[in-house]
C-alpha cells in the first residue's frame, strides 16, 4: 500500500458545495415551524445555479483526485452543466403542481438536490466503486419522489416497482462490477483499460464479456433501454407529474454521460465486443419506442415510450465509437432536455376545472381555446418527431451521419423508419389540436412560470437552426476530451 | 486437513440453509435458516483470517437485520400459502431461466483466466500484512484514507435512506395529545382548581 497524500478537493469544489446545501437547506426546512416549501425551493435552484457556474468557472482538462476516483474534464463539465440546468428547472415547474397535489414537503427540492449531486457524481466518476456509489446516491431520491404523493395509490405503486426493479438492477450491476473485478484485479476505469488492452490480441475472456454485458445491463436499466424498460411506462404515469418531469429531463443525461465514459473508456479497446450489445440495445429501444406508443392515450404514458425511443437514438450515436458519435450524442441529449422540458411544462399545465387531466383526447381543439399554449406544443412535438428544420431534426441528423460514418447502414436505416413510424403519435397530438371538434375548454393558465418554460423551450428549438454553433462546439469540445 | 474440513461443513450448511430459505413452508422458519445462513457465513470469514467482518455479520445481520425480519414476519399479516401458489405458477419460467444462467456461470469459472498481473494489481490497494496490525485497524486505514471519497458518499446515501423513510412515513395527525412534561409541572393548582365549601343539603349550583 502507498503512502497516503491527502487528495486535492479543487476538482471537486461544486460536489462538496451541493453536499453543503442540501444539508443546509434539509436542517432549514426542519427548523421552520411551518414547512417553507417555497424558500427551500427557491434556495434549491439558486444553489443548483451557483453550482453550475463553480462547474463553468472551475473547467479544466482532465484532473483527477481521491486517488484517481473522481475525474474532472471538459465532457463531465458539459455534462454537469446540463444535469444542474434540468435540475434547476425541474424544481421551478414543481411549485405549483406541487402546491395543487398537496406534494408540498420541503423534502421534495432537498431530494433532488441530492439526486443531482449523486448525478454529478456518476458523471465524474472515474472507478467501478465510485460509480455505483453516485448510481445509489442518484437513484434512491428518485424511488422516495416517485412515491411522494402518499395518498395516491397509484404513485405508492410506482416508488415501489421502481424501487424493487432498481435494486435488482443495482444487482446485476455489482455482478458485472464484481466479475470485473476477479479478472482484472482493479475497480478504476484506467486500471480496466490497461488490463483489456493485454487481452485485446488474444481475444477477450469470456467473464470480461459476462461482466461487461451485466455492466451495460444495469445502465441500461437506468436509461431505460429496451428490454430493461417495463418500469418506465408504469412509473411515469403513476409518479406525480412534476416527479415524472424530472424522471424525464434529468437522470436519463447522467446515465446516458456514464455508459459513454465506461464505453469509450475502459472498454474502448473492445469496441467490437459492446457495438453489438448497444446496437441490439439502440434498435429494440427505436422500434419499441416507435410501435407501443401508438396505442397510448394518456399522455404521460406517450411520453415515457417516446423518451424510450429517444434513448435509443441516443445509444444508436455511441455504437459509432468514435468522436462524432460521441459528440452527435452530446448534442442530441441537450435538445432531448430541452424538448422533454417543454412538453412536461405543457403536461403540468393540462387541467380542467382545476382538475390534472392526462389523455390527449382532452386536447380536442386546444388551438381554438388556448392557441399560444396549442402552437407551443405543436413546435415540440414536431421536433420530437424530427421534422426540419426544429433542432429534433439536427440532433437526428447528427446521431445517423456519425452512425452512417461508421459504416453501420442497417442502424441508421431502422432508426430513420422508426423515427417515420413514431412520427404518427406526436403529429395525433397535434392533430387533436388542431383539427379535433371543441372539446369543453381547458382551464385559463395562471401559472407564467410554466408557459415561460413551454415559450423558451419551443423557441430555442425554432431558432437552433440560426445559432447551432454554441451547443455544437461546446460539445465538440466535450466530446474531445472524453475519446483523447 | 482440520480446515478443509471445517470448510467444507461451513460451506455444505451454508448452501443447504440458503436453499431452505426460499423452500421453507413456514416464513418464519426462513428467517431462523437466514441466521443459520449468515452464522456460516461468519465462520467462512474467520477461516479468511477477516474477524471484524465475521463479528460485524453475525452483529449487524443476525442481531439486527434478521430479528426486524423476524418480527416484521410475525407481525404482519400476510397469506404466505397464497403467495407461494402464485410464485409457484412461474416456477417452470423461473427454473429454466435459473438453469439457464447456471450453466452460463459454470461455463464462465470453468474457463477462468484473470488477466497477467491482475493479483499484484488487487494487491496494491491493500494494506500490507504487518505483524500486530489487526482487521479493524487496517479496515481503518484503508477506510479513512483512500476510500475516505467512498465513505463519505455512503454517509450521503444512508442520509437519503433516512430521509426518504422519514418523507414516507411520517404524518402529522391533527388533534392528538402529546404528553409534554414541561406543561404538566408547569400546572399550578391554584389556576386550575377550584375548591369550594359546599352546604350540607344545598346542592351545587
Amino acid at each position: 500500500m502507498t503512502e497516503f497524500i491527502a487528495p486535492a478537493f479543487s476538482p471537486a469544489y461544486p460536489e462538496i458545495f451541493l453536499a453543503i446545501m442540501a444539508m443546509i437547506l434539509l436542517m432549514l426546512g426542519v427548523s421552520t415551524d411551518k414547512e417553507d416549501y417555497r424558500s427551500i425551493s427557491r434556495f434549491s435552484i439558486l444553489s443548483l445555479i451557483a453550482v453550475g457556474m463553480v462547474v463553468i468557472r472551475l473547467y479544466e482538462g482532465g484532473v483527477t483526485t481521491f486517488g484517481g476516483m473522481f475525474v474532472v474534464d471538459g465532457f463531465s463539465s458539459f455534462m454537469k452543466v446540463l444535469v444542474l440546468f434540468g435540475a434547476a428547472v425541474s424544481i421551478g415547474m414543481a411549485t405549483r403542481y406541487a402546491r395543487r397535489e398537496r406534494i408540498m414537503r420541503f423534502e421534495y427540492p432537498v431530494l433532488i438536490l441530492f439526486s443531482t449531486l449523486g448525478m454529478m457524481l456518476m458523471i465524474s466518476a472515474n472507478d467501478l466503486m465510485a460509480l455505483y456509489m453516485g448510481l445509489e446516491l442518484q437513484s434512491l431520491p428518485l424511488y422516495v419522489l416517485a412515491a411522494m404523493q402518499r395518498d395516491s395509490v397509484r404513485s405508492t405503486e410506482a416508488g415501489l416497482k421502481y424501487f424493487i426493479l432498481g435494486a435488482l438492477s443495482s444487482g446485476i450491476l455489482l455482478y458485472g462490477m464484481s466479475l470485473l473485478y476477479g479478472y482484472t484485479g482493479t475497480t478504476q476505469f484506467a486500471g480496466l483499460a490497461a488490463a483489456f488492452e493485454s487481452f485485446s490480441h488474444g481475444g477477450v475472456p469470456l467473464g470480461v464479456m459476462t461482466g461487461m454485458v451485466l455492466l451495460m445491463c444495469g445502465m441500461a436499466f437506468k436509461i431505460s433501454a429496451v428490454p430493461f424498460h417495463m418500469w418506465t411506462p408504469d412509473v411515469y404515469e403513476g409518479s406525480p407529474t412534476s416527479v415524472t418531469a424530472f424522471f424525464a429531463i434529468v437522470p436519463k443525461i447522467a446515465a446516458l454521460a456514464l455508459m459513454a465514459r465506461i464505453l469509450t473508456g475502459p472498454f474502448g479497446n473492445m469496441v467490437l465486443h459492446w457495438q453489438q450489445v448497444i446496437i441490439l440495445l439502440s434498435v429494440a429501444s427505436m422500434v419499441l419506442g416507435a410501435v407501443a406508443a401508438i396505442g397510448q392515450r394518456n399522455i404521460k404514458r406517450m411520453l415515457a415510450y417516446s423518451s424510450i425511443g429517444h434513448m435509443g437514438y441516443a445509444l444508436s450515436g455511441l455504437c459509432a465509437a468514435n468522436q462524432t458519435g460521441v459528440q452527435a450524442v452530446l448534442v442530441y441529449a441537450a435538445i432531448y432536455m430541452v424538448m422533454s422540458m417543454g412538453a412536461f411544462a405543457f403536461v403540468l399545465m393540462m387541467k380542467r376545472k382545476d382538475r390534472m387531466v392526462e389523455d390527449i383526447y382532452d386536447l380536442s381543439g386546444l388551438s381554438k381555446t388556448q392557441p399560444m399554449m396549442a402552437l407551443g406544443m405543436a413546435v415540440i412535438m414536431f421536433s420530437m418527431a424530427g421534422i426540419p428544420p426544429l433542432a429534433g431534426f439536427f440532433g437526428k441528423l447528427y446521431i445517423f451521419q456519425a452512425v452512417v460514418n461508421a459504416q453501420l447502414y442497417m442502424l441508421a436505416v431502422i432508426g430513420v423508419l422508426s423515427s417515420v413510424v413514431a412520427a404518427y403519435y406526436y403529429l395525433r397530438v397535434i392533430k387533436v389540436m388542431y383539427f379535433d371538434a371543441e372539446d369543453e375548454a381547458l382551464d385559463a393558465q395562471e401559472d407564467r412560470g410554466l408557459n415561460l418554460v413551454m415559450m423558451l423551450s419551443s423557441l430555442s428549438l425554432v431558432t437552433f437552426i440560426l445559432v447551432p454553433a454554441p451547443l455544437i462546439t461546446a460539445a465538440r469540445l466535450a466530446a474531445e476530451t472524453l475519446l483523447r | 486437513m482440520i480446515e478443509a474440513l471445517f470448510f467444507y461443513v461451513f460451506s455444505t450448511v451454508l448452501v443447504l440453509s440458503a436453499m431452505m430459505v426460499i423452500s421453507a413452508k413456514n416464513p418464519v422458519h426462513a428467517v431462523l435458516y437466514l441466521i443459520l445462513s449468515f452464522f456460516n457465513a461468519a465462520g467462512l470469514f474467520v477461516m479468511l483470517g477477516a474477524e471484524l467482518i465475521a463479528m460485524i455479520l453475525v452483529i449487524v445481520y443476525v442481531g439486527a437485520v434478521a430479528v426486524l425480519f423476524l418480527f416484521v414476519v410475525m407481525m404482519l399479516d400476510i397469506d404466505f400459502t397464497r403467495l407461494r401458489d402464485e410464485a409457484q405458477k412461474h416456477a417452470m419460467v423461473g427454473a429454466i431461466t435459473g438453469g439457464v444462467l447456471l450453466g452460463e456461470l459454470a461455463w464462465v469459472y470453468s474457463q477462468w483466466m484473470g488477466a497477467r498481473d491482475a493479483l499484484a494489481r488487487a494487491a496494491q490497494t491493500a494494506p500490507q500484512a504487518t505483524k500486530g496490525l489487526t482487521n479493524a485497524h487496517a479496515l481503518g486505514q484503508l477506510l479513512y484514507t483512500h476510500y475516505a471519497y467512498l465513505f463519505q458518499v455512503s454517509g450521503l446515501i444512508l442520509l437519503v435512506a433516512m430521509i426518504g423513510a422519514i418523507t414516507l412515513t411520517l404524518r402529522s395527525r391533527p388533534g392528538v395529545r402529546k404528553q409534554v412534561i414541561s406543561h404538566q409541572l408547569d400546572r399550578n393548582p391554584a389556576d386550575v382548581v377550584k375548591i369550594e365549601k359546599i352546604e350540607t343539603g344545598a346542592g351545587v349550583s
